[in-house]
């Protein structure tokens, strides 16, 4: 007997019955159907936490501004305003550094001609869309004479140039008034949308950092120093050297604390992702556990199985079925009592995942090599709960099986 | 050509706890092509034991069996399983029809494991359906059709893969005596018209008088072997 004619005997014999097949499988469907809600909601999660950092830019290294007290103790100048665009030139000869830009913020309200917006003004070097990844849609970034000469120019994110520059029409060449000041808008950035946390990326006005400290915040100091890696690898070698560096500059000896900090996302990031893969992981565990509870389910009907076809059996073996071929049926029941149960809790845990992900706007994502685990797995409780019961079925002796009562 | 079945000295006994039961204690029979026996004796006498071994379900302790001209006596559980498949027939007391499975596909079970085409086995258990009388009941399940009726499916069952020998166990033990007489003409008829070899075990005489022979057993012997005179039509 060939396979197919194996699994359609096996398929006909659990058609014979409908609800007790259904029940059997009811163990595994549950169990799949968790592993795979587990896993959605984990995958889900990690990849949004993932995208987020990975917006922010790649190999990102933020230096900011440290506390302002320490135990009482005044240790630095200024409200958290410690870093100088000097420091971040220094930072940029560091070996294992491929950028850095200064970003220099503040809320107000832009103008042009009739329009009128409120958004942030961040003065940044031109670095800064190679750190950020951030391409332009039209015109022309600064370069570094604009940053020397204070230069009175300006690049739109999407959602101001929509708002200042209404009805498709160019910003490119337009003034718009920052602070009582005109600036020239050169280009307008590619669309980024919502950061991790909610933020509208593209609500900004870019400008040379040097305009923004000389005309709008009348400041020395800077927010931020953003530091971008030349690969994932040196990330923390980069924050080492950094850190070592504005030590010295800022003449930091222990036991003072640093008037700075550096953090990497990348190792926030990991941190983050590994937990949620530690997590996730102990969830499926937990939900294989039922899976196996599953197993013993289908091992135990299918034990009452073979008693009850004991005649069944024994007439089967009497009209010319091997032992074998015994075996194979009722191994072939439990595998695709198994399966078939494997690919409801697919369909369910998949439309399950996707009702969550509705009602609570967690994102989901069921995997692909998760769904086939799943249902490979769900074939495996059916072997190996499968196989003790259909060694008892092909062990019968065609004589006291066809006399069973 | 040889004869259908030819057991020498056939014997066969089992363990019971201590004691050794002798079921078959030598037996000798010979069932040339064509024939209708009939297999008589009281419970015990050994006569179910001697179907069981002929129909390749069990095995003599001694003696030879050859079936149809080759020596079966010691063949493997496997090659039992495919002569039983290929070669043989079996109908039951009890019918032993597949649950809330069509007439049809009841038929059509000993073709799936001798690897019978699908298509080909719908053809051939619609002819047998057919060649008992109940062609019409092809789609109805066992627990629609009367005893009589499941008996007929059963029959047709034993003929699919033209058989050389019919095993009927009492074939008649769980029917009215309507239905009992249907059955046995019905026997009688495939015999007759078809030239099937039929080797039928009761205890009942009235059944046994269809039988052209009958065989008698007693303590694990045949103490008797006659041709019927009295053949019943």
């Amino acid at each position: 007997m060939n396979i197919k004619a194996t699994l359609r005997l096996a398929l006909a014999a659990l058609i014979r019955n409908k609800t007790r097949s259904l029940l059997t499988m009811l163990g595994i469907v549950i169990g799949v159907a968790a592993v795979i809600i587990t896993v959605a909601i984990g995958v889900g999660a990690r990849t949004s936490v993932q995208a987020s950092i990975n917006s922010l830019g790649s190999n990102l290294i933020v230096v900011q501004p440290g506390s302002v007290t320490q135990s009482g103790a005044r240790t630095g100048f200024g409200a958290a305003s410690t870093l100088t665009p000097a420091d971040g030139l220094e930072i940029a000869k560091l070996p294992g550094v491929a950028a850095v830009s200064p970003t220099v913020s503040l809320r107000t309200q832009v103008v042009a001609g009739e329009n009128n917006w409120q958004t942030t003004i961040t003065g940044v070097a031109p670095t800064y869309t190679f750190i950020r990844s951030w391409g332009l849609s039209a015109g022309r970034f600064f370069n570094q004479n604009d940053v020397t000469s204070d230069a009175k120019v300006a690049v739109l994110g999407q959602t101001v140039a929509g708002q200042l520059f209404p009805g498709g029409t160019s910003p490119i060449g337009q003034t718009v008034i920052i602070k009582g000041a005109p600036f020239t808008v050169i280009g307008a950035l590619d669309p980024l949308g919502q950061s991790g946390l909610g933020q509208d990326q593209d609500d900004v006005v870019l400008i040379p950092y040097t305009s923004a400290m000389e005309r709008l915040t009348g400041l020395t100091t800077v927010n931020t120093l953003m530091v971008s890696a030349a690969t994932a690898a040196q990330i923390d070698g980069v924050t080492q050297s950094v850190t070592s560096l504005l030590e010295e500059r800022h003449r930091i000896v222990p036991p003072q604390t640093d008037d700075f900090q550096v953090r990497n996302l990348q190792a926030i990031a990991q941190t983050a992702s590994q937990t949620g893969a530690i997590l996730e992981l102990l969830l499926a565990g937990v939900a294989a556990v039922s899976l196996v509870v599953g197993g013993i389910g289908i091992m135990n009907i299918m034990l009452v199985s073979v008693t009850e076809r004991t005649r069944e059996i024994g007439l089967r073996m009497a009209v010319g079925a091997r032992a074998g071929s015994i075996m194979r049926q009722f191994l072939a029941e439990s595998i695709v009592l198994a399966t078939i149960g494997g690919l409801i809790g697919v369909a369910a845990g998949g439309v399950g995942a996707l009702g969550l992900a509705l009602l609570t706007h967690w994102p989901t994502a069921v995997p692909l090599q998760w769904v086939l685990a799943s249902v490979a797995f769900s074939a495996l409780v059916g072997i190996f709960f499968g196989y003790y019961p259909a060694r008892q079925a092909a062990a019968l002796s065609p004589i006291e099986a066809l006399r069973f009562e | 050509m040889a004869p259908v079945v030819e057991v020498a000295d056939l014997q066969r006994e089992y363990a019971m706890g201590e004691d050794r039961i002798y079921a078959l204690r030598g037996v000798n029979l010979t069932l040339e092509r064509g024939e209708f026996v009939a297999v008589m004796g009281p419970s015990g006498s050994g006569k179910s034991t001697f179907m069981h071994v002929v129909g390749l379900l069990d095995q003599p302790t001694a003696g030879t069996y050859r079936f149809e001209g080759a020596e079966v006596s010691h063949l493997s559980a496997d090659e039992r399983a495919d002569i039983r498949g290929r070669r043989l027939g079996f109908v039951f007391q009890a019918y032993n029809l597949l649950p809330r499975t069509s007439a049809l596909e009841n038929v059509e079970l000993p073709m799936v494991y001798a690897g019978v085409p699908e298509r080909e086995r719908k053809t051939i258990a619609l002819a047998k359906l057919e060649m008992v009388g109940i062609a019409d009941l092809a789609a109805h399940h066992p627990n629609q059709m009367s005893g009589g009726q499941q008996q007929r499916v059963a029959i047709a069952r034993s003929l699919v893969n033209d058989p050389g020998l019919i095993l009927a166990d009492e074939p008649t033990g769980a029917l009215d005596t309507k239905s009992s007489q249907d059955i046995m003409h019905l026997l009688t008829r495939l015999n007759e018209a078809a030239g099937i070899t039929v080797m039928l075990v009761t205890h009942e005489p009235d059944v046994a008088a269809y039988a052209r022979r009958i065989v008698t057993f007693r303590d694990g012997l045949i103490t008797g072997d006659s041709i019927n005179e009295r053949r019943a039509a």
